[in-house]
């Protein structure tokens, strides 16, 4: 814990703590340090897999097996760090996930994709994700609607429709191209895993290296000091959401590459396993503080361990206790470092 | 009070010490508080007054040293112990619960009640009886405290202290969110509570009260007792200044220039009116002017400020800023034209407070450093950096987390990110709020010399000394409207005070 540790370290000297992040020391810094918990958490779940479950663990083809679970629900996560960063919350992305992958995958969506190119799917997916993500936020910035009540209605509209547009069918997809292109490995990394890593790269350089990140952490920290700033704090919200959908738009399309389908019934419970992930990994529920680092390392508990616990025949509901153990003891221990670094 | 006997200690504190992870907050606290007085705590911010009434009150429990209540040695294990004891603290940030009634917030924690069943109209009656005892019969039991005054607030609080037979108040800051009129009730109240028997524990950085209410003063420095038991009214204020900084201040207010009478017209003012608050304020502030606006809490002077700021929307007027009009109820467009707001409340409105001093600085200035939108951060911190050491921040050191610093370089922070932006026109809301005597002079210094630099700036204060001493012209606000438009040194303090009050005493 660097940031932690220094901060103990200058409140020794009777000064407030320091806060340092730069170039890369700083990236692994906020990888490795502030993240110890977490890749310790990581190994130790490993471990358990490697001794209740041995080689068909600890197996090339497994591990990619995570990674490629691990992508999908990591794209909506990177989003979603941003909305808490940012102050926010959003209930809607599954429901997002689902409609977008709907719209994606109708008979006449696919009909124009197999005339032109299948990058239509993708198109659509990304054009419906980020325009439910521009609905959400323009409802919380610009009529005033709660978070949580605004994107809780999105939920059960966005998921809604997707059962009308494909009157509760599973739409299978069938375009060429699209599948070889997904299902593709670069260097035998997964296509979907590339996507994920590009995502979580580009999310990490928009929130610590940007200006447009600069103001999530303002506007998330303290609005009104932001909005006294110049900030204009209703059109960043705007932005945030718009981008979680979007991050919704792409999870989809990678859903449908994974699974060949677009259902109504995709991303369930996605907006619990973001929001968790993104709480363990870190990032300040009440906002101002984020990580993306964190996220992702957030991610990856939760897929291995339901990995870990579907190699020894665990059941899902074992799976779920199991999960909620670990967010409880994840935010307990923030809280004791909190309250550490800020007494 | 003189016709209090020295009687023995209510409250004895002998060497307290107390630790945080890292930081020593108190270390070797000594006084004692006799029935029947006011002693007032004096030092400078981060001194360990906070800490101190934390651990009197029961919010936080001492390392070392012995605390003796009516001669017994006590450690109170929560607030609501230290209360039920006779001790209790009301906090400038006052913990009453809107909401809830009067009633329900004076027995919060103590309800009264048989056999489970809440005994309302006992409540309310013994309620009725305290209010009355503070000389407030106008504040119904039953009312809604979130819909009260802050004043009318702080009475519930004492209230609620009382309520529980309390023999020792420690009040924080009390008089940083009354008026003068207020500040009048507020010490009758004190008197009479005293001539009872009851002691108070009174922090102020305002020297003219202490005077006025205390009968001792105990200064802190560092979180040490430096003197204790000064009679409040004999002892000299270069004194006291003296052992709270430890050096002596003379002149605090700097030297004013006189105003270019051809200096160009930098902010104008004309028929702004919010429609609720205020209306029709003419204001116009040449390059190099300090225009004070001086006014009770609740005139609307704030307002005022806000709304040429564009963070509230104006219903009529324009504002131009070098002859330019600003779109309304836009803080973009003014922060584009070149003006920068210090609110007053500095932690809520002016500071991201968990976040790195540069980033504070910059946060009004991103475009500066960004290409493209990437941010260079070594050249945001060198620019902090420059900035910082100008202004004398303390402790150094631009990736500090700006929670950790006093209220006088916090405000200087928020100074810093305006120079940076080298805007046109200052609005300065209670720039001294908090801020304690010594970094309170170089906050002066520096308004003064920005406007020396060609910045037109604008200072609200209820301090009436403060924008006298620091500002070319005054105006004068009253319910809404400019009663007064003239130079300050052509007005005193006591008329100023007439015209603010005037129709009020009434």
């Amino acid at each position: 814990m660097s940031e932690d540790t220094a901060a103990v370290a200058a409140q020794q000297q009777g000064r407030p703590p320091v806060v340092r992040q730069s170039g890369i020391s700083g990236l692994l810094g906020s990888a490795a340090g502030r993240n110890t918990g977490l890749v310790v958490a990581l190994i130790l779940l490993c471990i358990g897999g490697v001794v209740t479950a041995g080689d068909r663990f600890a197996d090339v083809d497994n591990l990619l097996t995570i990674l490629r679970l691990a992508a999908v629900i990591g794209v909506v996560s990177v989003g979603m760090t941003f909305v808490i960063t940012g102050g926010g919350i959003d209930l809607s992305v599954g429901a997002i996930v689902a409609l977008s992958s709907v719209w994606a995958t109708t008979l006449a969506t696919q009909g124009i994709a197999n005339n032109s190119h299948w990058i239509v799917i993708v198109f659509t997916a990304l054009v419906v994700g980020g325009v439910c993500g521009l609905v959400n936020g323009a409802l919380i910035a610009y009529g005033r609607v709660v978070a949580f009540i605004a994107t809780l209605a999105s939920l059960a509209a966005a998921r809604g429709l997707a059962e009308i547009i494909s009157n509760r069918k599973t739409q299978i997809v069938n375009v060429p191209g699209f599948a070889a292109f997904f299902d593709a490995s670069v260097l035998g990394v997964p296509v979907l895993v590339v996507i994920f890593a590009v995502v979580a790269a580009a999310g990490w350089v928009l929130l610590n290296r940007t200006t447009f990140g600069r103001r999530t952490f303002a506007v998330g920290g303290n609005p009104e000091a932001a909005r006294l700033a110049g900030i204009d704090v209703r059109r960043h919200t705007v932005w945030l959401y718009t981008l979680l959908g979007l991050c919704c738009g792409l999870a989809a399309v990678m859903l449908i590459a994974r699974t060949t389908t677009g259902s109504a019934t995709h991303g369930g419970l996605y907006e619990l396993d973001a929001i968790a992930a993104v709480v363990i990994g870190g990032t300040l529920l009440s906002g101002g503080r984020g990580t993306i680092a964190g996220t992702v390392f957030g991610v990856l508990i939760f897929t291995t361990l339901s990995n870990v616990f579907t190699l020894n025949n665990l059941s899902i509901s074992a799976q779920a206790v199991a999960k909620g153990a670990i967010i409880v003891v994840a935010v307990l221990l923030q809280q004791r470092l909190a309250r550490r670094s800020g007494a | 009070m003189a016709m209090t006997a020295p009687a023995a200690a209510l409250l004895s504190v002998r060497g307290v010490v107390k630790r945080f992870p890292g930081v020593t907050a108190l270390q070797g606290v000594d006084f004692e508080v006799r029935a029947g007085e006011v002693h007032c705590l004096l030092g400078q911010n981060g001194a360990g007054k906070s800490t101190l009434i934390k651990v009197l009150s029961g919010a936080h429990r001492p390392d070392e040293g012995e605390i003796r209540w009516r001669g017994e040695v006590v450690s109170f294990g929560n607030p609501t112990a230290a209360m039920r004891s006779g001790v209790a603290a009301i906090y400038q940030e006052l913990d009453l619960v809107a909401g809830l009634s009067v009633a329900d917030n004076v027995f919060l924690g103590h309800e009264l009640s048989t056999a489970g069943f809440s005994r309302r109209a006992e409540a309310r009656r013994r309620t009725r009886a305290l209010l009355d005892r503070l000389g407030h019969p106008d504040i119904s039991p039953d009312r809604d405290v979130g819909r009260l005054s802050v004043a009318h607030q702080q009475v519930v609080s004492m209230a609620r202290a009382l309520s529980l037979d309390g023999q020792l108040l420690i009040m924080d800051e009390p008089s940083a969110v009354l008026d003068p009129d207020e500040v009048r009730v507020l010490f009758g109240i004190i008197r009479e509570l005293t001539a009872q028997g009851v002691a108070v524990i009174y922090i102020s950085h305002r020297l003219a009260e202490i005077r006025e209410i205390g009968d001792r003063v105990t200064v802190l420095k560092d979180g040490r007792t430096v003197a204790t038991g000064l009679p409040a009214r004999e002892t000299k204020t270069s004194e006291l200044i003296g052992l709270m900084t430890g050096r002596v201040l003379d002149n605090v207010f700097p030297h004013r220039k006189p105003v270019d009478p051809a200096a160009p017209e930098v902010l104008v003012v004309r028929g702004l009116a919010d429609g609720d608050r205020f209306a029709g304020v003419d204001l116009t502030v040449h390059a190099g002017e300090v225009v004070g606006l001086a006014g009770l809490v609740g005139s609307g002077r704030s307002e005022i400020l806000e709304t040429v700021y564009g963070a509230r929307k104006a219903a009529e007027g324009t504002v131009e800023v070098d002859g330019r009009k600003l779109r309304r109820g836009s803080v973009g467009a003014a922060v584009r034209a070149g003006m920068g707001l210090c609110p007053e409340e500095r932690k809520s409105q002016g500071l991201l407070l968990d976040q790195a001093v540069y980033r504070n600085i910059t946060v009004s200035s991103m475009s500066a450093f960004a290409r493209f939108g990437f941010l260079d951060d070594r050249a945001e911190r060198a620019r902090s950096t420059k900035l910082t050491e100008a202004l004398d921040v303390r402790p150094a050191g631009v990736d500090r987390v700006v929670r950790g610093l006093s209220g006088g370089n916090q405000q200087k922070v928020v100074l810093a990110r305006w120079l940076l932006r080298e805007c046109r026109v200052l609005l300065l809301d209670e720039p001294t709020r908090g801020v304690d005597v010594g970094a309170r002079s170089e906050i002066y210094e520096l308004i003064r010399e920005l406007a020396d630099s060609g910045v037109a700036v604008v200072v609200v204060s209820s301090d009436v000394e403060e924008v006298l001493g620091l500002a070319d012209r005054v105006l004068v606000v009253r319910e809404g409207r400019v009663v007064h438009d003239g130079p300050a040194d052509e007005i005193d303090e006591s008329r100023v005070l007439d015209l603010v009050m005037e129709g009020h005493a009434a």
